[in-house]
């Protein structure tokens, strides 16, 4: 089997996997009812297993051999495409394995409902073109061409079929507030990937060059390229949610279906983020920026933590709770870039590798809990905290999964957000920005307290809501299962930091995997 | 010229992105910032001696996004139009509908 490993053809499966489904997806829309639903839902599912079995492939090619590069067609940089992958690009393929994965398998279960049921039962009957695989697949392929791209421009490509077929998803609801919430993502995701585009364009003036290794050689502090950094990371900004930048998320969080709630906020955020890391380490890290211009990201994510929280403490509905939540968790991701350009170096891995961390355990915990809403709104009917008092005598597992995917915004020990948030603190009490720790504290006894804004009312013996009927059970068995598993990444993350150190833009010292 | 041309439309543009509440606007807006890059890649391009064929290229398959982008976001402001009858972004705190919303 190893030889087979060794084929560098495997990169391309993470990639084509979906980007095919998608195609057989899109051509199944034609077939009416119940067979259409099981025709696309199998090809959903092989999609899935595909990308993982590839993404693990590629887990043992990158951390046996190294980075690989992959040349399409025989074509050499700069006029062919080339792939390249890392630790980093293999660790995201692989947060979109599990989570994407467990996210396809609760919409079997979510868009199960039948044609021309109750009325009120809104949540399930948002498909019924069954538009939602096609447009998953193909922003599961945009994603994973994202983390495999080898130069600029495509990333600006990948980054543009994910802007748009984010936006599709949230229009799925096809309420007036489903619209609205998707015309406004889309606005900010084009402005967002034309500001990109400017900054690409930027660099090629500059440099001649798109192929990111090479414009991380070429690149030399000068005037355009702090223009071009600007441009990106405000784009990329924009795209993830930073604090103040955020406006879109709330609303496009709660008005898009469940499903899609759970790969929007789980995933997609972290796609402009990556594309973020690459570009200020890879591209920008040999010309150093000045160490005052990290702790502009860095201060605006320490605001967004306490911001997005408090945000949260004040909401009425659960999924409205969990985007700010996801605002206040974005922050984090954003702090590693003041640490990272801290006084000491050799902190930077730490640094680096817990926020890098963060995203998978985030992923995992904030899809889980989304999906674990959509469970409660497919038997409710709603999901306002207020009306939903005692709602774990109904629901045992959707709250269960709550509580245990807190333990991950909480940062507790075992779960990956203990580990991610432990590393962050240490690098900051290590490079001697303290305040940054004191921030890391203050979120995680903040997200306590909204967690248990839901929890509280959740958990107490009262007479409660009707349920009106039972949620399919691998709806809430997926999401407990994510949950769980975020839970345990705490334990799992010796391996995952050898496999990041890979290609890392940082030497790994003498960090073990804590 | 046309350097400071491209960069000035993509500024001009997304100032007006930000001011015009019709929908309308807003996407002919991005599409013009979107024309903006373009121009400054075709600028780029025709620095050298000869010409660079890769900005081209760039351009190319930018206006294929552009078309696809313009077009979804088209068929997005068509829906909301039939949905609310005008063709504008609710303002912050009108996104909650009494009943709920999407869920």
């Amino acid at each position: 089997m190893a030889s087979v490993f060794e084929n560098t053809n495997w990169m391309l499966a993470p990639i084509l996997v979906p980007l095919a489904a998608a195609t057989v997806a899109f051509l199944l829309m034609g077939i009416r009812g119940e067979a259409r639903r099981n025709a696309q839902n199998a090809v959903g599912l092989a999609a899935a297993l595909g990308v993982a079995l590839s993404a693990l492939a590629l887990w043992a090619m990158v951390s046996g051999g190294g980075p690989v590069r992959y040349e399409l067609g025989g074509w050499e940089a700069p006029l062919g495409i080339n792939l390249y992958a890392d630790g980093l690009s293999v660790f995201m393929l692989i947060t979109t394995a599990i989570v994407g994965g467990a996210g396809s398998v609760y919409a079997l279960g979510y868009f199960s409902g039948r044609e021309g049921e109750d009325a009120r039962r809104r949540e399930d009957l948002q498909d019924e073109t069954g538009s939602f695989w096609p447009l998953w697949m193909f922003l599961w392929a945009s994603m994973n061409g994202m983390f495999l791209a080898a130069d600029a421009f495509n990333l600006y490509i990948t980054l543009e079929i994910l802007g748009l077929s984010a936006a599709a998803l949230i229009t799925l609801g096809g309420t007036r507030m489903a619209f609205s919430a998707g015309m406004r993502y889309l606005m900010v995701s084009l402005l967002g990937s034309l500001a990109y585009l400017l900054g690409v364009a930027l660099l090629y003036g500059s440099f001649g060059a798109l192929d990111l290794a090479t414009l991380g050689e070429a690149a030399s502090p000068i005037p355009p390229v702090w223009a071009a950094l600007a441009l990106i990371s405000l784009g990329m900004a924009l795209k993830t949610g930073l604090f103040p930048l955020h406006f879109w998320m709330p609303a496009a969080y709660t008005s898009a279906p469940s499903a899609a709630s759970a790969i929007l906020a789980g995933l997609v955020g972290k796609a402009s983020f990556y594309l973020l890391l690459r570009v200020w380490f890879d591209v920008f890290g040999g010309s150093a920026p000045p160490e005052y211009a990290g702790q502009i990201p860095g201060v605006l994510g320490a605001v967004a933590i306490v911001w997005g929280a408090v945000m949260a403490m004040r909401q009425t509905r659960i999924k409205t709770l969990l985007a700010y939540s996801s605002v206040s968790q974005m922050g984090y991701l954003f702090l590693l870039f003041a640490l990272v350009s801290g006084a000491a170096p050799e902190r930077s891995f730490e640094a680096w590798g817990g926020g890098v961390y963060l995203v998978l355990a985030h992923a995992c915990a904030k899809a889980a809990m989304f999906m674990a809403a959509g469970v409660v709104i497919y038997s409710v009917g709603h999901d306002e905290i207020p009306r939903l008092r005692g709602i774990f005598q109904k629901l045992p597992i959707s709250v269960a999964t709550f509580a245990v995917g807190g333990i991950t915004m909480m940062g507790l020990p075992t779960s990956g957000g203990f580990t991610a948030k432990y590393l962050l603190f240490t690098a900051s009490v290590g490079t001697g920005q303290w305040w940054y720790g004191l921030v890391v504290l203050a979120g995680s006894i903040l997200a306590a307290l909204y967690l248990l804004r839901f929890l509280n009312p959740a958990l107490i013996q009262v007479p409660t809501a009707k349920v009106y009927r039972d949620a399919p059970q691998i709806m809430s068995g997926t999401a407990f299962v994510l949950a769980i598993f975020s839970v345990f990444l705490g334990l799992m993350s010796a391996p995952l930091f050898e496999l990041l150190s890979v290609g890392a833009p940082f030497p790994s010292g003498t960090m073990g995997g804590s | 010229m046309y350097l400071l041309s491209g960069v000035a439309v993509f500024a001009v543009c997304a100032y007006a992105l930000v001011v015009h509440a019709h929908l309308i606007r807003k996407v002919i807006a991005i599409n013009m910032m979107g024309s903006g890059v373009f121009v400054l890649l075709t600028a780029i391009a025709r620095r050298g001696d000869e010409t660079d064929p890769v900005p081209h290229a760039m351009v190319l398959t930018g206006i294929v996004v552009a078309v696809s982008a313009t077009a979804f976001a088209l068929a997005v402001v068509r829906k909301l139009h039939e949905a609310t009858g005008h063709a504008y972004l609710p303002e912050e705190g009108e996104d909650a509908p009494p009943d709920g919303g999407g869920g």
